[in-house]
Formats: structure tokens, C-alpha cells, sequence
């Protein structure tokens, strides 16, 4: 391993990291300092990628249960039919031995800020100078009535973190008859991925438009409007889809019952032949053991911006999903917050400052059909004064499909798992 | 660029100030730089049907992504990303980019 002496030190800068870091006495001796990272999804991965690349002095472990990268974006292909879950799953090997990461196959049960230490399922005890979580989002299947139960049952599944759910999703959409209903619910906003719902609809009327012509799909809607991309996503309902998709704006499911394969909201009750019912959501599970889902409704995670450093828990940095902030929560905007706390991670540990003012951009597909998709892009400068990030002139979305758009869509996704992974 | 800084530096700030802000700006190009990696491939090398960015001739990056962000270059998504940033630091992306080989 590359655990060099921290010999860079120079005294001007070892004056800037008593400055900047305060407590932090085991950075300022010999030993490497050591970030640990949780979750290796498109933050996590990119975060230690990009640490380890930018300073390969200071040792970075991985805490991440899953053996291998499933990526949510191009899921939803994967339940319309057009790709398959072998497309969107990838090893860590590549990652792991470039940029030599110390990885451990754990779940996180335990975070001591004051000690700054994690504790493992596995009972390891593992000591940072700083930790990243990049844990993604837990989803609130205690909010809806019956739907642990179901869920259980593994009748009705989110598949809202991509995986087994998304291969089982796929394979009730298979054994659904033609004529059948397939119901969806979205979530209230914010929550992963605001076009996905959309997409996912698209995708599923694809599908079945070629093989079950006469089914329905009834998409009921925790939010007043389409949340993201309306224009791109009305036009495509209505130019391929006419006459099959019934949208209920204003329509939070209340209650599940798997029984009777029900989903009810205030207003009435609507059966399906496939539900696929999305709770609402917060911050990863891992952000509450470090006390940092601290906003106000104790639900997302405050951070300042320049370091992504959590604005209750010492060098404990959030990334992606979990955040706080005007961002859209994409795998694409995760990177980047993983790029921006990486550099951040990097500098301080060096004793220099972050950059004050990071800029960065998402880039968002959606297909919305077979050989059609759109974009939403927007780039974000933060604004310190606001301690906010201020969209830039020029971002905006797509409001109607085409085929370049989903040559660039499929461009993205192996683009950024290269990127990611590699 | 560096020069300019460290010059600005000497006369009012001490060290301190020096150390933070030369490499707060090299940090903010490397930042949007690898940015553009997600599309443009890792080490701005496509892996896709995006182009590749390393090694471009900067005034070329330069020249394209001003035509990009007036409109006068047609794109499907760059005129958005284009408009983004300022004029100085599309100068220095370019100068990153051809930079990477």
C-alpha cells in the first residue's frame, strides 16, 4: 500500500492545518491520514477514486455490503425490456486495484463522532480522520399501511434502490396478463431521482405497447404536477402512449393490501395486477447514526457546501442523495458532490484551503421510449453569501424526445460507470 | 494566473493567505474538469459516443464551447453546460484539457 510519510508537510502548512482542523492531532504526526468511506455507490465509489487520484498519500477504506455496482439510471430500461440486469451491474475489481482502496465488505452499525471511529455488523472497529457517507436513501415503507407486509411478502416492491427488486419487478411485469393494470405510485418530492417515475412509465407502456396492447397503467401521484421534465413526459404520453396511461395528480397512497392487491389512497381504492408502490424517503440510515439528519423535520442532512462537511457532525462529510440542498438527488449529481468533498478532503488534509466557490452540472437522461429520451442539464455555482448554489442561466430540459438524445442517454451511462468504476 | 496571485499575495496577506488561495485555484479548474468526466469519459477519454477532451488544441475547446454558450454552435446539451461558466474558466479548462494526454 502507498502509505508514504506525510513528509509534504511543510511548517507554513502545518500552521494552516491547526487553523483549519482544530482537534484534529493525529493528521499532524507521521502516520498517513486515513478518510473512510461509506457506500460505494456513484458517490461513495467516486469519492474514493478521486481522493485516492488526487492524493495518493492518504489511505482510503470502503465500508460497502453489496459485491457488486448495480446502477439505478438504466434500470428502468432494464423493466421495459431493453436492456438486462447484466447491463447495469459492474464489478468493483477495476476500482479496488487501481487506485489500491481498502476495501471492507461491512455495514456500518455504529458511528463515534467524538472518537471518530466506525463500528461494523461485522465487529470491526475502524478509525478515521475523516469519514464520508455516501449511503444513498432509506425508503419509508413504514409510512403506508400494509406495505411492510406486502413488501415481505415480496409482493410489492419499490425497486427504488436497483437490484433483486428490479429483476423481480421486471418478472411480474412478464407474467402480467394482456388486458392487465399496472399501478404506480410517486412519491412526495424530494426524493431519488425526480424523473424516474415518469421514465419508469414510459418504459413499462413501451413494453407493453409491444407485447400487452391492451393493458392499463395508472400512475398516482403524491405531488400536484409531473415533478420533473412535465413537458418532455406529457408530450411522450401522449404521442406514443395515448389512451393508456391514466395520471392522478394529488394521489399519496395511504395503504397496500397484497392480499387483495389493492392500493388505496384518500380518495379511493384502485387495483392492479402489478403494484409498484415508491415511499417517500430520507437520508441513508448510516447519516442518523452520526446525528447528522439534522434539518428541521430530521429527515435530510445540512452541509456546508465547500466541504460537504456535515454542519452537526466534525469531520464527518454527506454525500449525494441524502443532502439537503437545490440539487436534483441523481447518480450524476452524487458524483459530483463526491468530486467536490474529494478535493475538499483533499486540500484540507493538506493543510491548504477548499476551493470556496465549486461549480458543478448535472446531466440527466430519460428515454422515454424505445429509440427516444430527453435531457434536463443545469449547472450550479455556489454562492456563499446564500450558502446556496445558484442554477446557472442556460439549464433547462428537453421538451419533447428524439433519437440523439437517447444515442447520448446509453453515451452517459457507460460513459460515467467508466468514470465511476474505473 | 499563479503569478498574478502570489503577486496580490506579497502585498497585503501573509502566507497563509498565499498557500490557500493558489491552490484554491488550481482545486476549482481540477474540480469542473473531472466534472466533465462523467460524460466525457475518465481522464477525458471517451469510453462512449461522447468525444474525447483530453489533448484538445485549447483554442479549440475554447473557440467551441464559446460557440456553444452564444448559440452560434448547435448542440443537444452543450449549449446549456456552455452558459454555465465563466469566459476565464472555460480559458483554463481548455488549457487543462490539452494538457491531458
Amino acid at each position: 500500500m502507498n502509505f508514504n510519510r506525510r513528509d509534504f508537510l511543510t511548517a507554513g502548512a502545518a500552521i494552516a492545518v491547526a487553523h483549519s482542523m482544530p482537534g484534529c492531532a493525529s493528521v499532524g504526526g507521521n502516520a498517513a491520514p486515513h478518510v473512510v468511506v461509506v457506500g460505494a455507490g456513484y458517490g461513495g465509489a467516486t469519492c474514493a477514486k478521486y481522493i485516492r487520484k488526487w492524493d495518493p498519500k492518504i489511505k482510503v477504506t470502503v465500508i460497502e455490503p453489496n459485491d457488486k455496482f448495480v446502477s439505478c439510471p438504466i434500470s428502468n430500461w432494464v423493466l421495459g425490456g431493453l436492456k438486462t440486469m447484466a447491463d447495469i451491474t459492474h464489478s468493483y475489481d477495476t476500482l479496488i486495484k487501481k487506485y489500491n482502496l481498502n476495501w471492507v465488505k461491512d455495514t456500518v452499525i455504529g458511528i463515534d463522532v467524538d472518537k471518530r471511529t466506525v463500528r461494523t455488523a461485522g465487529g470491526q472497529t475502524i478509525a478515521y480522520d475523516r469519514l464520508v457517507l455516501a449511503p444513498g436513501i432509506e425508503v419509508r415503507t413504514d409510512t403506508i399501511e400494509g406495505y411492510k407486509e406486502a413488501y415481505a411478502a415480496q409482493k410489492v416492491v419499490h425497486a427504488w434502490k436497483a437490484g433483486p427488486e428490479t429483476a423481480l419487478l421486471r418478472k411480474q411485469l412478464e407474467a402480467m396478463p394482456d388486458g392487465g393494470v399496472f399501478v404506480m405510485s410517486v412519491p412526495m418530492a424530494p426524493y431519488r431521482c425526480p424523473p424516474g417515475p415518469y421514465e419508469r412509465v414510459c418504459m413499462v407502456a413501451s413494453y407493453f405497447k409491444k407485447h400487452k396492447p391492451k393493458s392499463k397503467i395508472i400512475l398516482l401521484d403524491g405531488n400536484q404536477d409531473v415533478a420533473s421534465k412535465p413537458a418532455l413526459f406529457k408530450w411522450a404520453w401522449k404521442t406514443y402512449y395515448d389512451g393508456m396511461i391514466d395520471y392522478r395528480p394529488n394521489n399519496a397512497p395511504k395503504k397496500v393490501d397484497h392480499k387483495t392487491m389493492t392500493v388505496s389512497t384518500e380518495f379511493d381504492d384502485v387495483k392492479g395486477d402489478v403494484l409498484n408502490v415508491v415511499p417517500i424517503q430520507r437520508a441513508g440510515e448510516v447519516t442518523a447514526l452520526a446525528g447528522a439528519r439534522n434539518d428541521s423535520n430530521k429527515v435530510w442532512c445540512v452541509v456546508d457546501f465547500v466541504t460537504f462537511e456535515s454542519t452537526t457532525a466534525k469531520n464527518v462529510h454527506i454525500i449525494g442523495d441524502s443532502v439537503l440542498s437545490n440539487h436534483p438527488k441523481s447518480g450524476h449529481m452524487a458524483t459530483n458532490h463526491a468530486k467536490v468533498c474529494a478535493s475538499a478532503i483533499v486540500e484540507l488534509l493538506n493543510g491548504r484551503q477548499p476551493d470556496p466557490v465549486p461549480v458543478v452540472a448535472n446531466t440527466c437522461y430519460s428515454a422515454v421510449s424505445e429509440t427516444t429520451a430527453g435531457h434536463v442539464a443545469t449547472v450550479f455555482r455556489y454562492n456563499p453569501e446564500k450558502k446556496q448554489w445558484d442554477a446557472q442561466p442556460g439549464g433547462g430540459a428537453s421538451a419533447q424526445g428524439d433519437e440523439i438524445n437517447f444515442v447520448f442517454n446509453w453515451a452517459w451511462a457507460e460513459s460515467i460507470w467508466a468514470e465511476v468504476l474505473s | 494566473m499563479h503569478k498574478k496571485i502570489l503577486s496580490a499575495g506579497l502585498f497585503g496577506v501573509g502566507l497563509f493567505a498565499i498557500v490557500g488561495a493558489t491552490m484554491a485555484a488550481d482545486a476549482h479548474i481540477r474540480t469542473i474538469a473531472s466534472t466533465c468526466m462523467s460524460c466525457h469519459g475518465p481522464d477525458g477519454k471517451s469510453k462512449s459516443a461522447m468525444p474525447t477532451l483530453a489533448g484538445l488544441d485549447k483554442t479549440y475547446f475554447v473557440t467551441q464551447m464559446k460557440a456553444f454558450k452564444s448559440g452560434q454552435r448547435p448542440a443537444s446539451v452543450m449549449h446549456r453546460h456552455a452558459q454555465g461558466y465563466t469566459d476565464q474558466e472555460i480559458e483554463k479548462m481548455g488549457e487543462y484539457f490539452a494538457a491531458l494526454k
